[in-house]
């Protein structure tokens, strides 16, 4: 179409058609977000780059990170903005690819010009963008729950201050586990790195709270039947500890069911793989009464704070945790809170370090270094948290819910001091 | 677990792999030995079948048994008008050539994903067995429903047989397979025995998945694994043979279902992979296949 508006090498453009051009012109002039770049900086909008899983594996999340953030960033706007100005998310669908997500964040960084890059959730995205948000030297903030921030393995760039990490979780809960699930675990987890976090450090957790891991079955992620490794459980399991990512959550569900029917082991498990799944789907009958961890709970609780309920109605989600909208879409509340908390962090750090521009990045790192500790309230409603700026990584309270008649009710709160371990790295000592 | 047990138990699941691994490999060796074009969109069309079970038994919300059985009518039926719609669009007009064909239905696969994502969303969704009969053995359970999908899966597969080889269907199949220029001459309608055979491929990717469904959900990701499960069943049976997709199905279902538990689940992949291998350095036309004439 361009190509005829502008052809006016033969001499055949008429007035209609220039005219026609020019008013495409002012159109394009005229529309949101051409006018902002005329103004002055100060009022132009805070630029973030949202690396979201809007397909692959981790889509169900992806939308509800996607929901969270938009919902979080409406709030920080109507309050104001971070240092007046609004913000921006820029949106870049990254397929759940740790390779399209290094991608992901070159783009963001070099051709929308975004300030920061935010809200990964998958353990080898994060993994594979890092390197790349470091070269770059752009502020990372990742809503992960993987342990490899904490790890010091990434670098001084990337940072994960709105939800706990997997180390943290699964050291909280082991006590709980060795006191009423019982005193022999057998473990199932993904063959992978966000499996192997939860293999490394629940083991030794148990030993301390007096219990033990009889066996460790590691699953492949692709894996679509589960039937095949049951024989591997050893039969004086107490309770089997599962964690699993994945669609065929259900199968393992159903399989384990029809494998021992109402004579087997306790269950213990983490949420993550029936977030966005209805839990009183059909075949998942065979997890009624059994525990699971809860970053934040699905279900409304009665003991609910202000805070609490206020953020469930601002990202429209009902007592069930499903969209107010259609109770069949159901959302991954016991992670999405982090992105809600991640952006009020990002706005603290960014007004602490008196962020202007990409020039700031450096000032923005050693802002949110700085911070210690975020108070329970509107902007952190899954609770108060306790930050570690030598790893980048918060620490939290962690929920243990029973599921019964069909509502996953918290039965247990761990205290933040539970989750805490000795400090393996110290970002702050390298170059900026 | 003592190895009696052990070893039938999985036998037992790698007959379900096997079952519907066969109708899948099936369509897709089908498809090739008769019109020659290797369907890269097949798996999508097992995800097909699979989605559209949910979404039929979901619709109606009557008895599970009741969804299932509408859902094993209506899924293949919708699934083969697409494949019958991309191949009248896509397929005839590339004049059904080897290479630009590969492409066209890799560009098909993407499509039917991102419009089942779309439409039907990333979530993995549940359909309720028709029934839930739960098999008690001496030393362990077993889903009732797993073993009527085996019997259900040796009726279809000796149904497409007979269908093959005692109808004139088949014989018109059979002949534009064995010499596509010569059954022309003859006058049979090539390019209606392909539509034909690609829908018919395409039927018999969805209802393995309707059978499947109940037991691993739908989810739009879900066509990946069968398409190449089925690229390594037809490779190692030969391709467009009915007796060489079976055994290898047979063989591949039976050796992850035990190789992997016994063993590892990587080590069952890498010994598939390395059957297909073999097959191809030693026996390129597959154990059962003709050479290529």
């Amino acid at each position: 179409m361009t190509g005829r508006f502008f052809d006016l090498t033969n001499g055949k453009a008429s007035r209609r058609t220039i005219l026609k051009g020019l008013a495409a012109g002012a159109g394009l002039a005229a529309a949101p977000g051409f006018v902002r770049y005329a103004q002055a900086q100060s009022s132009a909008p805070m630029r973030i780059g949202f690396q979201a899983h809007r397909t692959g594996i981790g889509a169900a999340y992806g939308r509800w990170y996607e929901r969270t953030t938009a919902a979080a960033v409406k709030a920080i706007n109507a309050a104001g903005g971070i240092n007046g100005r609004p913000i921006e998310v820029v949106i870049e669908d990254d397929g759940t690819d740790a390779a399209r997500g290094a991608e992901v964040v070159a783009k963001l960084a070099t051709q929308h010009k975004v300030d920061i890059v935010y809200g990964t959730l998958f353990s080898n995205v994060v993994v594979g963008s890092a390197p790349t948000a470091g070269e770059l030297k752009i502020p990372y903030y990742v809503v992960s729950e993987g342990y490899h921030v904490a790890s010091g393995k990434l670098n001084r760039y990337v940072f994960q201050p709105g939800i706990t990490d997997v180390r943290a979780q699964v050291t909280s809960v082991a006590p709980w586990i060795a006191a009423n699930a019982g005193k022999k675990i057998t473990m199932i987890f993904p063959d992978y790195a966000f499996g192997y976090d939860h293999r490394d450090y629940l083991p030794p957790a148990l030993q301390k709270a007096g219990a033990e891991v009889v066996a460790k079955i590691a699953i492949p992620p692709t894996e679509s039947s589960f039937t095949k490794y049951f024989p591997q459980i050893p039969s004086d399991t107490d309770a089997i500890y599962h964690v699993m990512v994945g669609p065929a959550v259900l199968t393992f569900v159903k399989e384990l069911g029809d494998f021992y029917g109402s004579s087997g082991p306790k269950l213990f498990g983490f949420i993550d793989s029936l977030e966005a799944v209805d839990i009183n789907s059909p075949g998942l009958e065979y997890l009624d009464g059994s525990h699971f961890w809860e970053g934040s709970p699905r279900y409304a609780q009665a003991d609910d704070t202000e805070a609490q309920k206020a953020y469930r109605a601002a990202v429209d989600i009902d007592d069930n945790g499903a969209a107010v909208a259609d109770a069949k879409d159901v959302s991954t509340a016991a992670h999405m809170f982090g992105c809600w908390e991640t952006l009020y962090v990002i706005k603290k750090a960014m007004e602490d370090a008196g962020y202007k521009g990409p020039e700031d990045r450096a000032k923005l790192v050693e802002a949110t270094e700085a911070l210690t500790e975020f108070a329970e309230g509107p902007e952190h409603p899954q609770g108060k948290k306790v930050f570690n700026g030598k790893i980048h990584q918060c620490f939290g309270t962690q929920n243990i819910s029973k599921l019964e008649g069909g509502k996953l009710k918290v039965v247990h709160k761990t205290a933040i001091e539970d989750g805490m371990y000795e400090p393996e790295a110290d970002y702050t000592k390298q170059s900026l | 677990m003592a190895f009696g047990p052990h070893l039938l138990l999985a036998t037992l699941e790698g007959l379900v792999t096997a079952a519907v691994l066969a109708l899948t490999a099936l369509g897709l060796s089908l498809v090739f030995g008769v019109m020659r074009i290797v369907n890269v969109a097949h798996g999508e069309f097992f995800m097909l079948g699979a989605v559209l079970a949910w979404a039929v038994a979901t619709a109606l919300g009557t008895h599970p048994a009741l969804g299932f059985v509408a859902a094993l009518i209506v899924a293949p039926l919708v699934v083969g008008s697409v494949a019958l719609l991309s191949e009248r669009l896509v397929l005839r007009r590339l004049n059904y050539d080897p290479e630009a064909t590969i492409v066209a239905t890799i560009g098909l696969l993407y499509i039917i994903q991102q419009l089942a994502l779309s439409f039907y969303g990333p979530e993995a969704r549940p359909v309720t067995p028709p029934f839930s009969y739960r098999v008690l053995l001496p030393w362990f359970g077993y889903s009732g429903y797993k073993l009527s999908v085996i019997a259900a899966s040796a009726l279809l597969l000796i149904a497409t047989w007979l269908v093959l080889t005692r109808t004139k269907i088949g014989l018109v199949m059979r002949a534009t397979q064995y010499d596509r220029e010569m059954a022309q001459a003859f006058a049979i309608p090539v390019e209606r025995v392909y539509a034909g055979v690609f829908a018919l491929g395409a039927m018999l990717a969805a209802t393995a998945a309707v059978l499947i469904v109940p037991i691993s959900q739908a989810h739009y990701l879900m066509g990946q694994d069968p398409l190449l499960l089925s690229f390594i069943v037809v490779i190692i049976g030969g391709l467009g043979s009915l007796r060489g997709t079976v055994v290898a199905a047979l063989l591949i279902g039976l050796s992850d279902g035990i190789i992997s538990m016994f063993f590892s689940p990587t080590l069952a992949k890498l010994i598939a992979t390395l059957a297909v291998a073999m097959v191809l350095v030693f026996r390129p036309q597959g154990l059962f296949g003709t050479t290529a004439r």
